[in-house]
């Protein structure tokens, strides 16, 4: 738990900008849920499925499999076979008739071992299959875990996007998926950055306050001051002398 | 108007431009009620007493089931004062007794009792009470003189004085373990009666000393029969307990002091008697109800044993008794007609309802007129939470509509074109057939308004002289018109109760209502505007889904917003309970959108279901996508609609319900438009904004409770693709969370439990400074996750509840409406919540013109924008745009209703009422006649140059 203050402390000083921190695949990200698991798992692999029919019934087949490690630093890869013949194949036909490309990984947890067997049901994704075709096989997989390290959502996009109906005349674009894996943990949101105005408005008060404070009360209305003095002795002179000064520097 | 008191007599043109930017935000003192109306309402009525202290006292006492305790002028139906406590069991009126000016109430199940001056509405004293779950209160009279009152519990009975509250005394009651002690009861002797019952075996009479509360007598008698005190015994005549047996039919007379048993035919288990005075035995009649609609006077000899009945009553649905002086009357309501009865001469008043809202509640008042004859006045709680008053003869004095005391969700709908607007639009809406009938039709059409103008004239004419208070313009459901800036629109409101309202937001009158029958009181409501009043041969149609929250059985009620009427369309069945329901934009021949209903078998239901929709709909079914969301199981998911009208499962995200459960998703309002794709920054490069219509916010809040590890997680999620564009956990924080999702932000609000404290946070997404596709939006051609921006801020008040500003066409900057539990709104800036606002102020901030950074958000009091009129309880804010862009309508309700205008922009759009026309037009003559002659002047020169 010692962790957290001190993200805490990180989040308040970095400026109000948040990009989504994402951690490409392969890379270590330091996890900021301050889980505090400090078993060092060895990774664990669940496969990764996709599925794409021309009559769009969902029939999951292996696509690869997803290393996946957890406990302080996650980190994920992913490792896939090329898609065969027949596949590339069924690809285009899906890609015709405007069909989905779909995938899933199943739900795991990323810290807890125990619990990642007794989950059931999957987490599901999809693209447009003509958009995969024409990006030639290159998409973009992100998984999302929540607090805890439970896997909450996948997505999958291609780059670029859109399906502008090029025909993609290579089989060789089709053989091999170019995908780039990314893991995202949850942001933390930014408390009010009370520390920092305090600072602040201390400083400003010091630059503004300071100058006016070194000067006495004599030394701003001495021009004022001075003539009534002056005028009260005038006047009292003629029946008493001293009194009035003296009230008049009292004040 | 007044004009703006910091504006100096404009004096030149440019201060005359000007001046129409600078107006100050605040009400004026004379502007108030000019543009907003409040209307406040108590709810279902539990008690009700008339004020009978004196003869021409014209309050009334009510005691409600929101909590409130009420006083109304009986001749007009206003409220003189209201007391609005807790909401929630802590503030539960559990009884209201009326003695003399003193209103006695035991509330939040017998936590306190309290004392109230009728007068003036003020609190004369409070006392806490004992725990222990309150049963019955009655008032204690000692030689003619009410000074004390009993408070029965589970477990203790205690004595009060009436004058200040102390307890006199307090005594345990003996084996309130087994006996269930439900009634006390007391004759004006010097005696307290407790009555307990064992169900199904003895009844347990305990009498207690009113001076020290000795129990005197300790009686119990063989009732095998009986289960409840409550509902089947009351007291009658010379302290004579009646009961019913309900399995039996049979009818015990059971005087307490004699305990002797007498049995005479009975038959059904309701008994209705009257106690006028505390100080006095009840009355020796009283009613027996036989059936649903029969009822029985029947009347207790003076020996105290024999019943002799008075009079037979079929068809009765309600009997009632009242008292004045001497003189006791029977109110009988019988179903086509209501009878007031004297004893057993006969008055009777007529008044019609319609048997849908049969009234489950008569209170009636008997007083003694000038002659000494009888006068009656009711007051009627109907089903559909509505009160009526009624004057003798069956002159309804005034109505009520409590229901409005619960406004569950509302819309707003334009009013339809005038008769002559219709005439020209129905004109062009029509086919063409040929030149020469089209000659015709536009020439009648010509007549058509020519005439309405001359009509108009002869109008204005005619109240030119009448004098001007006269003229004043009601409205009624015939007059509605669509004004010039479309200010004035039917609010269409659904209440908890299904009663259904069409008012008129200018002036807050009802104009419709509707009551639905058969509604679960757990029913949850949606309405949706299918078809607005722009299509004009069409009328518009309101489609009302109410839904049960157990079953998930739907209905549909198709209406006319602007005239409550049912469509004559028939809805289609739904038999199966209902998931989800979507508006489309596919518009079908009749130019009403389509509503999809999706059922727990994920079939889809088409409303309207012509063949032009279902075509339409085979055609775009695969760019159809909506989502479904299960909170209990944590589950979001997506579907495609096929061709078949079947569904496919596309995509599913799911947050374990460990860790957090969902409370909260919203999407955009589609109605919603945004003018500026972009914000220009300082370096004049734009950032443009991330604009996903299909994006959803998902709040959740944490099942771990303990204030160090409690969170509030928001989740931005894409409704098509079930992508999540940005996933954030605000630590150390808890809900309630508000929130509102608009643009290109989301402004949540939550409890911070480390610094215990309220928090706003707002995140706002951008694309960056160049845009992906800057033609078309597609959340399948989107492949870059937006920017994430956020800042948080402290504000300084709980919320209860939170909606953002809309206009026409978004180019007026937007404010939150905040409301908070004083009942003020606060209209915020977003100025303010905007993640851009920077630490330390740098030139592109400034010319950016971004508000520094400040932790804590101000209250500032003028941005109340309903100034004293609260609204008590405020449980939503409604938000329309109006025809002019810097104006939004808005409606808060709650307890109470409120409807205001405000101009987040200023009214840029708008000449003031005090706009001095009369020096511009000069200004713009003489600068006309200044170069006129000076044209002259230069051609004369000219001339005279060329001579030379």
């Amino acid at each position: 738990m010692a962790s957290v203050p001190r993200s805490f402390l990180l989040l308040s000083i970095i400026p109000t900008i948040l990009i989504l921190c994402a951690d490409f695949a392969c890379c270590n990200t330091g996890r900021k849920t301050g889980d505090g698991l400090d078993t060092d798992f060895s990774g664990f692999s669940v496969p990764l499925e996709h599925s794409f029919e021309v009559d769009d019934v969902s029939r999951f087949r292996m696509r690869g499999a997803l290393q996946l490690r957890g406990g302080r630093e996650t980190s994920v890869s992913l490792s896939q076979s090329q898609l065969s013949e027949e596949d590339r194949n069924t690809l285009k036909e899906v890609a015709a008739v405007d069909g989905l490309y779909k995938i899933r990984v199943p739900r795991v947890s990323l810290t807890d071992r125990q619990t990642e067997r007794q989950m059931d049901g999957y987490l599901t994704a999809f693209v447009r299959a003509c958009s995969l075709v024409e990006s030639h096989l290159s998409d973009v997989i992100t998984l999302h875990t929540d607090v805890s390290g439970y896997l909450i959502g996948v997505s999958i996009v291609t780059i670029p996007g859109a399906c502008r109906g090029t025909e993609v005349e290579d089989e060789v674009d089709l053989e091999a998926f170019n995908t780039t894996l990314t893991i995202i943990v949850p942001t933390n949101a930014p408390q009010p950055e009370t520390a920092l105005f305090i600072e602040r408005m201390d400083i400003e008060h010091e630059k503004r306050g300071k100058p006016q404070e070194q000067k006495s009360f004599f030394a701003k209305y001495w021009m004022y001051i001075v003539p009534l003095v002056l005028f009260l002795m005038m006047s009292g002179a003629q029946d008493q002398s001293g009194g009035g000064a003296a009230n008049g520097g009292g004040r | 108007m007044k004009p703006p008191a910091k504006m100096s007599k404009p004096t030149s043109l440019f201060v005359i431009f000007f001046s129409l930017f600078v107006m100050s935000e605040a009400v004026f003192e004379d502007q108030v009620g000019k543009f907003d109306w409040r209307q406040q309402y108590v709810g279902k009525t539990l008690f009700a007493h008339f004020d009978s202290h004196s003869q021409s006292s014209k309050k009334l006492f009510l005691a409600t089931d929101k909590n409130i305790f009420a006083s109304f002028n009986s001749r007009t139906g206003e409220l003189f004062w209201r007391h609005v406590d807790k909401a929630g069991p802590e503030g539960t009126i559990d009884i209201l007794l009326l003695h003399g000016q003193d209103a006695l109430m035991v509330v939040g199940g017998g936590r306190l009792l309290r004392s109230w001056d009728t007068n003036m509405g003020g609190l004369n004293w409070e006392a806490v009470l004992d725990t222990g779950s309150f049963q019955a209160a009655c008032f204690v009279a000692m030689q003619d003189t009410v000074k004390h009152v009993a408070v029965l519990k589970k477990a203790a009975i205690s004595l009060h004085y009436l004058t200040n509250g102390h307890q006199k005394w307090v005594e345990n009651l003996p084996d309130s373990d087994t006996v269930q002690y439900q009634a006390v009861y007391s004759g004006g002797e010097e005696e307290v009666y407790v009555l307990g019952v064992v169900p199904n075996s003895h009844l347990t009479i305990i009498a207690y000393s009113l001076e020290d509360g000795e129990i005197i007598k300790q009686r119990s008698v063989e009732a095998p029969w009986l289960s409840s005190v409550e509902s089947s015994c009351v007291v009658v005549g010379h302290g004579v307990l009646m009961c019913v047996d309900t399995a039996t039919l049979a009818l015990y007379a059971l005087p307490i002091q004699s305990l002797d048993l007498e049995v005479s035919p009975g038959f059904q288990p309701v008994l209705v008697s009257s106690q006028p005075h505390p100080a006095r035995s009840p009355i020796s009649e009283f009613f027996l109800q036989l059936g649903p609609d029969h009822h029985v006077l029947l009347q207790l000899n003076a020996d105290g044993y024999t019943i002799a009945p008075l009079r037979d009553f079929q068809p009765a649905f309600l009997v009632s008794f009242s008292t004045t002086g001497e003189k006791t009357v029977a109110a009988v309501m019988t179903p086509k007609n209501e009878t007031v009865k004297k004893k057993k001469n006969v008055a009777s008043c007529m008044w019609s309802y319609s048997s849908d809202v049969f009234p489950p509640q008569l209170y009636v008042h008997a007083f003694l007129k000038k002659d000494d004859s009888v006068g009656y006045r009711v007051l009627v709680q109907t089903q559909d939470h509505a009160l009526t008053f009624i004057q003798q003869p069956g002159r309804v004095v005034w109505t009520r509509e409590e229901a409005l005391a619960d406004v569950v969700t509302m819309e707003m709908v334009d009013l339809p074109l005038t008769g002559t607007q219709a005439e020209l639009e129905g004109e062009f809406g029509k086919k063409a057939d040929g030149l020469f009938p089209m000659v015709l039709k536009r020439l009648s059409s010509q007549v058509i308004l020519l005439q309405a103008w001359l009509a108009h004239l002869w109008k204005l004419f005619y109240e030119a002289r009448k004098p001007h208070g006269q003229v004043k313009n009601e409205v009624t459901i015939e007059t509605l018109s669509r004004d010039e800036f479309n200010l004035q629109k039917m609010m269409v409101m659904v209440t908890a109760s299904g009663k259904l309202f069409g008012i008129d937001s200018k002036s807050g009158s009802i104009l419709w209502k509707h009551y639905l029958e058969n509604v679960q009181p757990n029913a949850v409501f949606k309405l949706i505007v299918q078809r607005t009043t722009a299509h004009f041969p069409h009328p518009p149609q309101c489609t009302l889904l109410i839904k049960d929250k157990d079953t998930g059985l739907a209905s549909l009620h198709v209406f006319n917003p602007i005239f409550g009427r049912k469509s004559h369309i028939a809805p289609p069945a739904l038999p199966r309970p209902i998931l989800q329901s979507l508006l489309l934009p596919v518009i079908d021949q009749d130019y009403a959108k389509v509503l999809l209903l999706v059922d727990d078998q994920y079939k889809v239901t088409a409303f309207p279901s012509t063949k032009n929709v279902l075509q339409q709909l085979q055609e775009m079914a695969s760019s159809i996508f909506f989502y479904l969301i299960r909170s209990d199981q944590g589950n979001l998911s997506g579907f495609r609609l096929r061709k078949d009208l079947s569904t496919e499962r596309i995509w599913e995200v799911v947050l374990p319900t460990e860790v957090q459960k969902i409370v909260a998703v919203n999407g955009k309002r589609p109605n919603e438009h945004v003018h500026s794709q972009g914000r220009v920054m300082g370096d004049r490069s734009v950032l443009y904004k991330y604009l996903n219509p299909n994006l959803l916010a998902v709040v959740t809040e944490s099942t771990d409770a303990h204030p160090e590890r409690a969170f509030v997680g928001v989740f931005l999620v894409d409704g098509v693709t079930g992508r999540i564009i940005h996933e954030a956990v605000q630590r150390k924080a808890r809900g309630p969370v508000h929130f509102v999702h608009s643009e290109n932000w989301v402004v949540y609000e939550y409890w911070n439990t480390k610094s215990r404290r309220n928090e706003f946070s707002v995140l706002e997404l951008f694309e960056g400074t160049e845009l992906y596709n800057s033609t078309v939006f597609s959340s399948l051609d989107r492949p870059h996750l937006p920017q994430v921006l956020q800042q948080t801020y402290i504000f300084p008040s709980p919320i209860t509840t939170m909606e953002a500003t809309l206009t026409e066409k978004g180019i007026t900057s937007r404010h939150l409406l905040v409301g908070l539990p004083s009942g003020a709104i606060l209209s915020l800036p977003k100025m303010f919540l905007d993640p851009r606002r920077p630490e330390v102020v740098t030139e592109h901030s400034r010319e950016e013109n971004l508000i520094p950074y400040a932790p804590e958000m101000p209250i500032r009091t003028e941005w109340f924008i309903n100034y004293n009129q609260t609204v008590a309880r405020v449980k939503g804010i409604y938000t329309a745009p109006s025809g002019l862009e810097s104006t939004c309508l808005v409606v808060a309700y709650g307890l109470d209703i409120y409807q205001t205008r405000v101009y987040p922009s200023k009214q840029f759009d708008v000449l003031k009422d005090d706009y001095d026309y009369v020096l511009i037009s000069s200004v713009l003559f003489a600068l006309f006649f200044a170069t006129m002659i000076s044209k002259r002047l230069a051609q004369v020169k000219l001339l005279n140059r060329a001579w030379r």
